[in-house]
């Protein structure tokens, strides 16, 4: 080009050029700390495993008791391959998910009911108090006799998990809502429904999915208890009888695939709270 | 003609656990079509709480309230109210939120959206609409909340402090701006403020509350060359200076009796 630069021109190009030159430093640096945080992270866990396999091959811990990570391996690969894993990791699936959804769905339903009726929520007040205070899964004795040893119970115990601090959570979120959005809608003359409809679930709209978080790792507790107590399928059903027959290989591995299943449960639930919220 | 507004003998009383206590008492008031009144006084006069009762809000323990004639039972759609702050509803585009009246009323037609989306061009809003209110600065978004209050086209609008909660140079537009737009769309207000020199560049009249109960001490007519200007000139015009002085000091006077 033959056009020739001002002075000015020139040096807020150099400028410019000096600040995308310091951007590219600043996220090749970024990038750098990430993959040195993976591959600490990777390693921990490597390390930890090759210490309790030499640890198990060397007998310097009971491997009855403890097992190893090879053994571990195999015994899940093998359960793959005899289709024995998947009947048991369906019912334990299909208990949480059941649990999961119904809890999240009557517990916030409940809180709805009581942010309605303000009476309600006095009188079930110290029931509520009460119900949350106690350690829910002291009830699997009772929820069996009632609904028979199976699918029903185990659910019902997952709910009663999951189904109050759900409602004090939402309830809480409901209540936090700024009175001045109410007022907006009152002053166009708006009802309760609309008032709930257009504001108060909206507003809380984040915390009840933020409550999905909490919810997932309630349902497996009150799956697993659930199934400790009364199943003849199921992760948790594999535990216990892993453990009165003395297969700890059993114990483990079941605990080991549990921890994959959640972790991929949970990560589903992170996703779906991004997709939902992404306009913030 | 009709009154837009009539506060016969109104008195209200805040029941609390702790006790009752008379916010405002013997309210007599009158506002007629086109009229422009501004609520001034100390704080603890009961002006919020006289706006929530033209707005339908708060039932008045006693005494009646008419709003073109009849007598007012709740909120309606003929009265609009602006809040001190913009309240924009964060998770709806600036369209919807301005849409949220005649939503709330059942009366969303391609037609009245329409209006909606011309009234937010008129102050300048244009191509903001599905953006959300985060995006915007303070003085837009109070802007929205105007065409959101405009947009039920109702006869009167309560202005409860809209302009307390931005800075001085947007104030001073604004104040311009919704003078215009309601002058030029025949709307009556009542807006309640504590800046004397705003209520005195805006308005036809003034009323000067006493506190503890709320009543009204007196009332001073604004002069007609500074009604005719828009706010910003107002402050220039002769006589300006003359009524703030009076007014304030006859603030000064009734909070000198309680």
């Amino acid at each position: 080009m033959l056009r020739r630069n001002l002075p000015g021109d020139e040096s807020s190009t150099t400028r410019r050029n000096e600040l995308t030159e310091l951007y590219r430093e600043h996220l090749a640096l970024k990038k750098k700390q990430r993959w040195s945080v993976i591959s600490v992270q990777l390693g921990i866990l490597l390390l930890l495993f090759i210490f309790w396999e030499m640890a198990g091959r060397l007998k310097w811990i009971d491997v009855l008791l403890f097992s190893y990570p090879s053994k571990i391996f195999n015994h899940i690969v093998q359960e793959i391959i005899s289709g024995e894993l998947w009947g048991h990791l369906g019912v334990t699936v299909g208990e949480t998910v059941v649990g999961f959804l119904l809890g999240t769905l009557l517990g916030t339903g409940l809180a709805i009911l009581i942010w309605w009726s303000p009476y309600l929520s006095k009188v079930l007040d110290p029931y509520m108090v009460v119900f949350n205070s106690m350690p829910k899964v002291a009830l699997g004795p009772l929820f069996i006799v009632v609904f028979g040893a199976g699918f029903t119970a185990i659910v019902v115990t997952t709910l009663s998990v999951i189904i109050i601090i759900t409602t004090l959570v939402v309830y809480n979120s409901f209540s936090e809502v700024d009175a001045n959005f109410v007022k907006v809608v009152r002053t166009f003359g708006g009802s309760r429904s609309q008032i709930f409809r257009k504001v108060i679930f909206p507003a809380s709209f984040p915390a009840i999915i933020s409550t999905l978080k909490v919810n997932v790792g309630l349902a497996w507790v009150g799956v697993i208890v659930g199934e400790f107590l009364v199943a003849q399928m199921g992760l948790g059903y594999l535990i216990i009888y892993g453990f009165q027959v003395f297969n700890f290989t059993l114990v483990m591995s079941s605990l080991f695939i549990i921890a994959v299943v959640a972790t991929v449960m949970y990560q589903l639930v992170v996703f779906m709270e991004r997709k939902l919220l992404s306009h913030k | 003609m009709v009154p837009v507004v009539e506060l016969n003998d109104v008195a209200h009383v805040y029941i609390t656990d702790r006790e009752a206590s008379l916010a405002v008492d013997r309210l007599q008031l009158t506002v007629s079509a086109g009229e422009f009144v501004s609520l001034v006084g100390p704080s603890g006069c009961g002006k919020t709480t006289i706006l929530s009762i033209i707005a339908g809000l708060l039932t008045p323990s006693h005494g009646e309230v008419l709003v073109k004639g009849l007598k007012l039972e709740g909120p309606t759609p003929e009265v609009g109210y602006m809040l001190q702050q913009d309240y924009l509803f964060p998770w709806r585009t600036i369209l919807n939120n301005a849409l949220l009246g005649l939503e709330l009323t059942g009366r969303i037609t391609p037609e009245s959206t329409a209006i909606t989306s011309g009234l937010l061009e008129e102050m300048g809003l244009q191509g903001k609409e599905n953006i959300y209110p985060h995006q915007l600065s303070g003085g837009m978004r109070q802007r929205v909340a105007l065409v959101r209050t405009l947009a039920t086209d109702p006869g009167l609008l309560l202005l409860d402090e809209p302009f307390s909660a931005l800075d001085y140079q947007t104030k001073l537009q604004l104040e311009d701006l919704i003078s215009r737009t309601l002058r030029e769309r025949n709307k009556t207000a009542v807006l309640v403020t504590h800046d004397l020199s705003e209520a005195i560049a805006m308005s036809d009249r003034i009323i000067l509350l006493g506190s503890n109960p709320g009543r009204i001490r007196r009332m001073f007519d604004v002069p007609r060359n500074i009604r005719e200007v828009l706010p910003f000139h107002a402050r220039d015009q002769e006589g300006f200076q003359d009524l703030f002085h009076e007014i304030w000091s006859a603030m000064e006077k009734t909070s000198d009796q309680e």
